[in-house]
């Protein structure tokens, strides 16, 4: 079990790796002007000049990359362009918010989604089964944008001109300093990118669970006396659960992609509306540094989703 | 028609009713679909919204206003806002006193064209892939599933903001981008499908014969992914046309003034609290268009696999 | 290990009675490593063929029987170099076939054909049954496309199936049937060998009957030399001419099939014959069964000296120190046996534990 996780680890730094290398492939030497990005389109051939030998682009492409590397593992992401904030302490600003908003998200959906699933499941085409099903069908079709706006619109918009003002519209309150105005701000947030990944896992759970329970060792279980509440918690949920745990570890990336815009739609002040604003002032450190965290995050989090199904599921484990 | 069957130890010519056709899989598949009436009534709308993207000028014409011409006279009140829905703007106008009407439909063509070039490219390289990695095994493996890890390691949207940074927005850079982060997944499954139907003995059978690796898996393996990858492929439709939306969305996409559902919701975003109808009927679209890819992708996998066998219970499991 | 081999010897090209062999292996082995982890510098292998020397002549029918997990299995895909050789040698036709590269071999493999054994998953399902019989002959190029269909269609006259059929899928074909495709696949380029892995074990007693019948028939035709593999004794004795038995990866005992049913000198082969069903109900209680203790032992690790000694009512000290090689009778060069106490005929009764 250790060599599994040595491997696991081993194998999650080695793709970590290529990820800073493609990461900087793409912004130091792939065939197009970085200085002249940075510059501004209006700059001169002189301050492009400039700027190039100030990033230090004239350099053997190792040593940038040296370079580079030395400063991420010394956690010197550099400087941002546009306000010449270090990067790192701008990014340390904002990842509580992006914490809060992502991980807040993830408790929701996977409650709601697995928790939907499963009783759907236990009822197969009951009346309730049919209503999630047509529901979630709606959910997981409608992507975090859309349903961020609509949300927006219905439930901030329209309650506000109701004079009802259970929803603040945008901002952020952090969670130390007052922690019901932080879940106040964060509800629609919450909602708007749980709402279609609680749908997707509520039909894969149900699907994992309606095949766990055709299995025959359930059949077994119950006409062994158990009761049938005992066996589906006790024996058929441990089954059924493995397939939205390995989902969740391919979800990651897409949790990411839909925090960039819920944060941009409710107006959160954290890394995806961070990165959103660097693209328009182009601030290339800083997007560079909220890449490769990213996908630090997403690799490290796979990890423990590896760790999490060979735990779940005993057959996966090697030999 | 007659055949000879032996009875009592004497052939006999005997008069058999007319003999009942063997049908092949296909076939059977095609019969189920066409009793399935969701399926029918999803792929009936999906053909009107193909119909109206490739008419879209024909119907711009008819209704006598261009997709990015600015009515500033006849499309916006007095007081320069938007005008609702009416007789001359079936949709009503944008802030700019375009015809929300036309450009909704001018916005099918994006999305389709999008999602269906990004969902062909992906699984055309991911079966590729897949194959290749999971017939050869050894190295070629190795090093392919690792690239596989890497992708799908990925953040997609952060690394499709940082792409489209450094090369800048375009149709064709939204069609690279989202094929780029859907093959993985299809080489995934098509790896693990195929390293099943390695061990199986009409592929040793094959080899037995003295077939070449080539003919193997173009001949033997491949037909038995074809259930497996269609499924997937319509189920890929619709989320590369979300995820098309969300990158306009963003303005990584296809950029105004050309009009995408994505881009025209984001531009409703400033508007939303004097006009409704922006959000409305882009956001409508966008959703019973992907509503009804998921419905008809639900559909075709039942019809291909009525019974739950194995190669597609991987589709539902995604691993 | 030191096989003196009698009359079916290595490299003989020639058998007993002068009749050409045209398969011949000689100290085939093929182990299959076994990972241990990856701390563990274990090399543990499964020993699934550990030294088989055999010959087939010409026109014959060798048949292999054993238990499940002897390699008889491992044994046949050997012979057809579907497996590389661990060690030992493999020679078709007068020729060395043991290192032949793939491109090499696909002229070899026109003559030596396999019929597998599993009906239902030795044809590819999502295939129509016209194409898998023209398998061989399109990757042989033996056949020009305007013909194909024709002798498609011929084959499957021979193999008992209607010509008219040929457009269908597998799943439309009773598991009989199936086999017949199977069959028919194999005669595609007419080889001179037939390796039958098998071939009627998972079909039900009729139908083992018709294919058995066909096989026979098709012989005769055809002038095919088959090595028939099985593991029910009463298929083998009706369609071979001298029978194999296998144990644990090696042969203990070789002989004419009349004369290994009717005086068999190895103690397995007659724990296995008197395991076999007989139809007589008045026969079957009278005799004398004689029950293996234990289980079939890890071919990870096999037993010491003879591998068969840990469950042989026999079994003397010397059969645990020293590996028996296989020796002809006495009064039959052809009956090898691998055993240092051989049976003497009509000896079944095993003594009791007290006179050990």
């Amino acid at each position: 079990m250790i060599l599994f996780l040595i491997r696991r680890v081993l194998l999650g730094a080695l793709v970590l790796w290529i990820i800073t290398v493609a990461v900087f492939v793409l912004f130091f030497v792939a065939p197009h002007n970085v200085a002249r990005l940075l510059a501004g389109k209006q700059a001169s051939p002189q301050t492009v000049a400039l700027v190039a030998h100030r990033l230090g682009l004239n350099r053997p492409v190792l040593d940038q990359y040296g370079s580079f590397i030395w400063g991420l593992l010394h956690g010197n992401l550099g400087y941002s362009f546009y306000s010449n904030e270090p990067v790192t302490s701008l990014l340390a600003s904002r990842i509580p918010v992006s914490a809060s908003l992502a991980l807040g998200a993830a408790v929701i959906w996977l409650i709601i989604g697995v928790a939907t699933g499963v009783l759907s499941a236990i009822r197969p085409r009951s009346f309730a089964d049919r209503t999630a099903t047509v529901i979630s069908l709606c959910f997981y079709s409608m992507p975090p944008f859309l349903l961020g706006i609509l949300v927006l619109y219905l439930l901030f918009f329209r309650l506000h001109l109701a004079g009802v003002d259970l929803f603040p519209g945008s901002g952020y309150v952090s969670l130390t300093s007052d922690p019901v105005g932080w879940a106040q701000h964060l509800i629609l947030p919450w909602f708007s990118l749980a709402l279609t990944a609680a749908a997707a896992y509520a039909r894969l759970t149900r699907a994992a669970m309606l095949d766990v329970l055709g299995e025959d060792y359930i059949r077994t279980a119950t006409a062994k006396g158990l009761s049938r509440r005992r066996v589906i918690l006790r024996h058929a949920l441990r089954a059924a659960l493995t397939p939205a745990t390995t989902q969740f570890g391919i979800d990651l990336g897409i949790l990411l992609g839909g925090t960039v815009v819920v944060e941009q739609i409710f107006g959160l002040p954290g890394l995806g509306y961070l990165a959103v604003q660097s693209i328009v002032t182009q601030d290339l450190p800083v997007i560079i540094a909220i890449v490769t965290l990213a996908s630090a995050f997403v690799v490290a989090a796979n990890l423990v989703v590896d760790i999490l199904y060979a735990v779940l599921d005993p057959r996966v484990r090697p030999q | 028609m007659t055949t000879t069957m032996p009875i009592g130890g004497a052939a006999t010519e005997v008069v058999v009713a007319q003999v009942i056709e063997a049908r092949s899989p296909w076939q059977l598949a095609w019969r189920r679909i066409r009793r399935d009436r969701v399926a029918l009534i999803s792929a009936c709308y999906i053909g009107l919204v193909v119909l109206l993207a490739i008419f879209a000028p024909v119907i711009a014409h008819i209704v006598g206003h261009g997709p990015d011409t600015q009515y500033l006279q006849t499309g916006l009140t007095p007081q320069g806002l938007p005008r609702p829905p009416s007789g001359t703007f079936i949709f009503g106008t944008d802030d700019l006193g375009r015809d929300v009407f036309v450009r909704t439909i001018y916005g099918a063509r994006i999305s389709l064209l999008v999602g269906a070039a990004s969902s062909l490219s992906a699984v055309t390289v991911g079966v590729a892939i897949g194959l290749l990695a999971g017939y050869f095994g050894g190295i070629v493996d190795i090093v392919l599933a690792r690239l596989v890890d890497v992708v799908l390691s990925l953040p997609f949207l952060l690394a499709a903001i940082a792409l489209e940074v450094v090369v800048g927005p375009s149709l064709l850079v939204s069609i690279f981008v989202i094929a780029f982060f859907s093959w993985a997944a299809v080489a995934r499954i098509v790896r693990g499908q195929t390293l099943s139907l390695r061990e199986t003995e009409f592929v040793e059978a094959a080899r037995s014969l003295g077939a070449s690796d080539l003919r193997i898996m173009v001949i033997d393996v491949l037909p038995n992914l074809a259930a497996p990858v269609i499924v997937y492929t319509t189920l890929l439709i619709p989320s590369a046309i979300v995820f098309e939306a969300t990158l306009s969305f963003l303005g990584l996409g296809v950029v105004p003034p050309t009009p995408s559902w994505g881009n025209m919701l984001s531009e409703s975003l400033g508007f939303y609290q004097v006009a409704w109808w922006f959000i409305v009927f882009p956001g409508v679209a966008l959703l019973t268009t992907t509503v009804a890819f998921n419905l008809l992708g639900d559909a075709v996998r039942d019809a291909l696999d009525p019974r739950g066998d194995r190669l597609l219970a991987a589709i539902r499991k995604r691993r | 290990m030191t096989a003196a081999n009698g009359a079916d010897g290595a490299g003989a090209a020639n058998g007993a009675d002068g009749t050409r062999s045209l398969l011949t292996l000689t100290d085939v082995v093929k182990h299959f490593p076994v990972r241990q982890s990856v701390v563990q510098r274990g090399s543990a292998a499964v020993r699934a063929v550990d030294g088989v020397s055999l010959s087939v002549t010409e026109g014959e029918t060798l048949g292999i029987v054993g238990e499940t997990g002897c390699g008889k299995s491992t044994l046949a895909r050997c012979a057809s170099r579907l497996y590389p050789l661990t060690s030992g040698r493999i020679d078709f036709d007068g020729q060395d076939i043991t290192g032949l590269s793939r491109r090499q071999l696909r002229a070899v493999r026109r003559n030596v054909q396999m019929v597998f054994q599993d009906p239902f998953s030795s044809l590819n399902p999502r295939r129509r049954v016209g194409s898998i019989i023209a398998d061989p002959l399109v990757i042989h190029g033996t056949v020009p496309r305007a013909e194909l269909r024709a002798r498609v269609q011929e084959l499957m006259e021979l193999v008992g199936l209607n010509p008219e059929h040929y457009n269908r899928f597998p799943a439309d074909f009773s598991g009989g049937q199936r086999q017949r495709i199977g069959i028919a696949r194999a005669l595609g380029l007419q080889p001179k060998l037939l390796i039958c892995d098998e071939p009627v074990s998972a079909l039900d007693v009729s139908i083992q009957a018709q294919i058995i019948n066909l096989l026979a028939d098709l012989q005769d035709e055809l002038g095919l030399t088959y090595v028939f593999i099985a593991h029910d004794l009463s298929v083998v004795e009706h369609v071979s001419d001298r029978v194999a038995v296998m144990y644990l990866g090696k042969v203990v005992e070789i002989a004419a099939a009349e004369r290994l049913y009717a005086a068999p000198r190895h103690p397995y082969t007659a724990a296995l014959l008197s395991a076999a069903w007989i139809p007589d109900p008045d026969q079957a209680t009278a005799r004398e069964q004689i029950v293996l203790s234990g289980e079939v032992p890890s071919p990870v690790d096999p037993p010491s000296g003879c591998r068969f000694h840990t469950r042989c009512p026999w079994a003397q000290p010397r059969c645990a120190a020293e590996e028996p090689p296989l020796l002809p009778a006495p009064d039959a060069g052809s009956h090898l046996t691998a055993c240092h106490f051989p049976l003497a005929a009509g000896q079944t009764v095993p003594p009791t534990r007290s006179t050990l």
